[in-house]
């Protein structure tokens, strides 16, 4: 069922630059690393020297052959690299180098999660293209700089279909790419830094219309500004529409400060980019051995090893889609299995308490105070009765908040909290007749056949006994004591 | 020996030096003193400091007890190749002030092997121009005769090996820039396959064309300065993948079925007939049948043949060639090096102006035709439909080479015009490259061969084509053809 906004369906396709993890730039040996000093990671290659000519990094291919393999898309044996003319000082040839006609990843399918259900967006294509320079302005007034450093670092182009139908919709396959390309290794994930910027081309419709006119919001770099642009850009679209304006195909940049989109150009003033094959690269060859290679060295892709969870571990679905969002959280979840706590304890944690903190406190997995062997050795005290699963959850809270750096016993922990269940029968009864002497309601209300009121006799029983009680316990005695009584 | 070291060639004056008739010092004295007295406008950069020291260091190596055929032999170079030691202009202002910081592939494999450079060499802006009467730093002299064009665009390479000033000297062939100034000077050069030198360091003007090649006095001086040219290298991506070859030891290995009387018995070279069309100079024809003639006295068979879409072979250079060239000079933009206007509005008016004041006519005309004929609209009709008739081109050449081993022909219609002759109408010398351009657009070795004077005792050149890869098999024909015969040993009256 499509969700229509203000009467329109929305029309969304994606265009994602993914910055490939390669040491070396994509045709030179300068290194990619991001953050030195300007111009000092630019080569006479990258300077566009005269004389100088482009070789291929083969990592930067071997990268788009994974992602083509994960998505299940066809391996072009022969793709072709072309010149993109145009004029730009941060673009020191005078060109970029791009696949065109024929990019090395063509077709294949992005699977993603919306509203608890698995979807997928169709790919076009993805192709290899060198990034640009930087032009730094206002560093000097009436100059600009250029920072070639970025110049030549590799990208790998990812185009989808036309396939989603929401601002949120939208993030998720945003999400589930950008989880996927770091899973495979080929991307570091980084935003901020620019490895993964997203184009949304946004276009909306009256239900069986044609596709709309579409407007591209270049360079996102966030999924909050992705949201928030797509959401805006439908807006306005449609308030044009309503107001009996044609919405003109246009490349728009999003403005986090005002949260609006503003035009850069419209396909009027589009450049005639005059691409034709870069004569200085041969043919780009991926032989079937060379798939084979790549293949045998693939990470195990997220949906296979969601299966395996369910299969060995005996996750529920849910659980194992979770535990498999991303290659951090598969980690963390193997780890804390490993180290012998119980599979599904592990989901329950990571998916409710952990995520919660990190949510809360704006961290990664990577950056949790209670890692993974920690969790474990938690879950394993709460396993073997050591302490009630209410305990648990101080012992969380004092291994959460120690001291960063400080290492944590669990064991110790136990003991000083005094999370242990009380094992002593007598102490245990004497709360319980406590709790029946001080709630004379309560158990009026329980023998007039209201079980609500025996569960709130437990409570106040487990609060008197500072949690330690074992719950079961409890339980167990009160149903005598009330009998009895 | 001093007063005669300037007669001598590549292998002679090496194996001077290594006998120590004459040292790699006192050669390239003798030369440096005749470049510096260059009338023909030939050298752009006489690098004495650089040349002397370098003859020193080969000299050294030599006592040390290096040997090698090139060690401490002078040559000079088209100055479309980068050099650390000189300044390059590729014979434009626009790389004003310009040093590149590393050797062209060409060169660095040239000093290794112990050449001494003198300098750099004239040449058509960007090497497009078959006159060299397009280079910035003015037009070229014919030594033969210095009112008329050495051809080009590699002119001040032909100019200087003919006029003595340097036994040989790099070129590079994008349409026939080796093999046409080599004929008009009567000096033997060769194009070899495309990819058999590497281009890294050689400033493009139409990749998929460039090739590099040497220009020298004899088939065997070109043989040994092929060898240690070419080869392999990582960073040129369209360079061939194959050992180093020893072009000296293919040009001297005998055919089978070869005697002395007949070293080019079984031999079969075709002679397309699109290539003698009746409109052909007569004395250009004669001179050629005459060295086609001598070659069948050495064993080989001429063989009619057909090449049926020369004549197209024009206007595809001359849309792939520009298209290449638009794109490749766009990084000549007054941003990081070379020449930048003074004076300019904004960006787009500092692209203009700089590129405007600094590129010279032909240059622009052909940056012009290439961004017209890549444009949205026309590409299809002109840049891909060229394309296609380059593949026929080459496939044409296959079929020849189903018939005959070698191909022959003249290297241009005429002998060298007069300077200016051509006037303002490019078209003219665009047509005039009829014969070198379908072997360069197929990527094919070409050779040019001096066969004798023609009109105002000019030289002719004979044109020798082969399948890829088969310099050996055309060194090995212009080598014993050049044993048999003195055309090569004619030179320019001094």
């Amino acid at each position: 069922m499509i969700k229509l906004v203000r009467g329109y369906e929305v029309v969304i396709g994606f265009e994602t630059h993914t910055q490939l993890s390669t040491e070396s730039k994509i045709f030179s040996g300068a290194s990619t690393a991001f953050g030195a000093a300007p111009n000092t990671q630019a080569s006479a290659v990258d300077l566009a020297l005269p004389g100088t000519l482009p070789v291929l990094n083969r990592g930067a291919v071997e990268r788009a052959i994974r992602l083509g393999l994960a998505v299940n898309a066809t391996i072009a044996p022969l793709s072709i690299f072309a010149r993109k003319n145009y004029f730009y000082p941060d673009l020191p040839k005078g060109y970029q180098i791009s696949q065109y006609e024929i990019p090395v990843v063509q077709g294949g399918t992005v699977p993603y999660t919306f509203e608890g259900e698995q979807r997928t967006v169709r790919l076009t294509r993805a192709h290899l293209e060198e990034d640009a320079g930087k032009s730094i302005h206002g560093a000097q007034i009436g100059q600009s700089g250029i920072d070639l450093n970025r110049a030549g670092t590799p990208l790998l182009e990812i185009v989808t279909e036309p396939d989603l139908r929401s601002s949120t919709e939208a993030v998720e396959y945003a999400k589930a790419l950008h989880a996927l390309v770091v899973w495979l290794g080929i991307c570091d994930g980084n935003m901020q830094e620019g490895s993964f910027r997203c184009d949304a081309n946004v276009s909306v419709r009256k239900p069986g219309q044609p596709f709309g006119t579409r407007r591209e919001i270049k360079n996102l770099n966030s999924f909050r500004f992705l949201q928030q642009a797509i959401d805006y850009e439908i807006d306005w679209q449609i308030s044009e529409i309503e107001d009996g304006r044609e919405i003109v195909q246009a490349t728009v940049l999003f403005d986090p400060d005002t949260g609006e989109t503003r035009m850069m150009r419209t396909k009027e003033d589009a450049q005639d980019y005059r691409y034709f094959p870069d004569p200085d690269l041969p043919p780009l060859v991926v032989s079937r051995e060379w798939v084979e290679e790549v293949k045998a060295r693939m990470p195990e892709l997220p949906r296979a090893m969601a299966a395996r969870f369910v299969a060995q571990d005996g996750l529920p679905e849910y659980d194992a889609a979770m535990m498999t969002q991303s290659l951090a959280t598969a980690r963390f979840y193997e780890a804390a299995r490993d180290a012998g706590a119980p599979a599904k304890l592990v989901a329950n944690w990571v998916m409710g308490e952990i995520a919660r903190r990190l949510n809360a406190e704006g961290k990664e997995l990577s950056a949790s105070p209670v890692d993974a062997p920690l969790l474990a050795a938690m879950l394993r005290r709460i396993a073997d009765g050591t302490i009630p699963n209410a305990a648990g959850r101080k012992l969380f809270e004092a291994l959460w908040s120690r001291p960063a750096g400080t290492p944590a016993d669990v064991d110790a922990l136990i003991e000083q909290l005094g999370l242990k269940p009380m094992e002593d029968a007598g102490a245990l009864e004497a709360i319980i007749d406590e709790v029946l002497k001080a709630n004379q309601k309560s158990v009026d209300e329980f023998r007039a056949g209201k079980d609500k009121a025996f569960q709130a006799l437990v409570g106040q029983a487990m609060k008197a006994s500072k949690g330690k009680a074992n719950p079961a316990q409890v339980n167990e005695m009160l149903r005598k004591k009330l009998g009895n009584v | 020996m001093t007063a005669a070291l300037h007669t001598l060639g590549v292998a002679e004056l090496g194996k001077a030096i290594a006998s120590g008739l004459t040292s790699s010092v006192e050669a390239t004295q003798a030369l440096l003193a005749r470049a510096k007295a260059d009338t023909l406008n030939a050298f752009l950069v006489v690098d004495e400091a650089g040349a002397l020291a370098a003859a020193k260091a080969a000299d050294a190596r030599r006592a040390a007890g290096e040997a090698g055929p090139l060690l401490g032999v002078p040559v000079a170079h088209k100055d479309i190749f980068v050099t650390e030691d000189t300044p390059t202009t590729a014979g434009s202002r626009i790389l004003e002030g310009y040093r590149s910081p590393f050797d062209a592939t060409v060169v660095a494999r040239l000093k290794a092997a112990g050449t001494v450079s003198l300098g750099k060499l004239n040449c058509d802006e960007f090497a497009m121009g078959s006159a060299n009467e397009n280079s910035a730093f003015g037009p070229v002299r014919n030594p033969w005769d210095a009112t008329r064009v050495p051809g080009g665009s590699s002119g001040g390479s032909a100019a200087a090996v003919a006029a003595q000033l340097v036994p040989a000297a790099t070129g590079t062939d994008t349409g026939g820039s080796i093999r046409q100034p080599a004929g008009f000077t009567g000096v033997t050069g060769i194009k070899p396959t495309y990819g058999v030198c590497s281009r890294f360091g050689m400033i493009a003007f139409a990749s998929s064309l460039d090739q590099a090649g040497p220009l020298a006095r004899t088939a065997e001086d070109c043989a040994l300065l092929l060898s240690a040219m070419s080869g392999f290298d990582e960073r040129d991506s369209t360079s061939v993948q194959k050992p180093p070859q020893d072009f000296h030891a293919q040009m001297l290995a005998a055919r089978t079925g070869a005697s002395a009387a007949r070293p080019l018995e079984g031999l079969r070279i075709g002679l397309p007939k699109e290539f003698f069309p009746a409109a052909l100079a007569a004395d250009v024809g004669g001179r050629v049948r005459a060295a086609l003639a001598e070659m069948e006295k050495l064993g080989a068979t001429l063989v009619d043949v057909s090449l049926p879409r020369t004549e197209l072979s024009i206007p595809v250079y001359y849309i792939i060639a520009p298209a290449e060239a638009s794109s490749n000079l766009s990084r000549y933009d007054g941003v990081r090096y070379g020449h930048r206007a003074a004076k300019f509005a904004d960006l787009a008016d500092m692209y203009r102006k700089s590129r405007a004041e600094a590129f010279g006519p032909e240059v622009k005309r052909r940056i012009m035709i290439g961004t017209y004929v890549l444009s949205h609209g026309y590409y299809d009709a002109y840049y891909l439909q060229a394309q296609k008739i380059r593949r026929m081109i080459a496939d044409d050449f296959q079929a020849c080479f189903q018939q005959c081993d070698l191909i022959a022909g003249p290297i241009a219609p005429t002998v060298a015009w007069k300077i200016g002759e051509q006037g303002d109408d490019p078209v003219k010398a665009y047509l005039a490259d009829i014969f070198t351009l379908p072997g360069s657009l197929a990527g094919l070795p070409g050779m040019s061969v001096p066969a004798g004077l023609g009109e105002g005792g000019m030289p002719v050149g004979l044109q020798l084509l082969g399948n890829y890869f088969a310099e050996g098999t055309l060194l090995h024909a212009a080598h014993h053809l050049q044993l048999a015969t003195d055309f090569h040993t004619l030179r320019p009256a001094a």
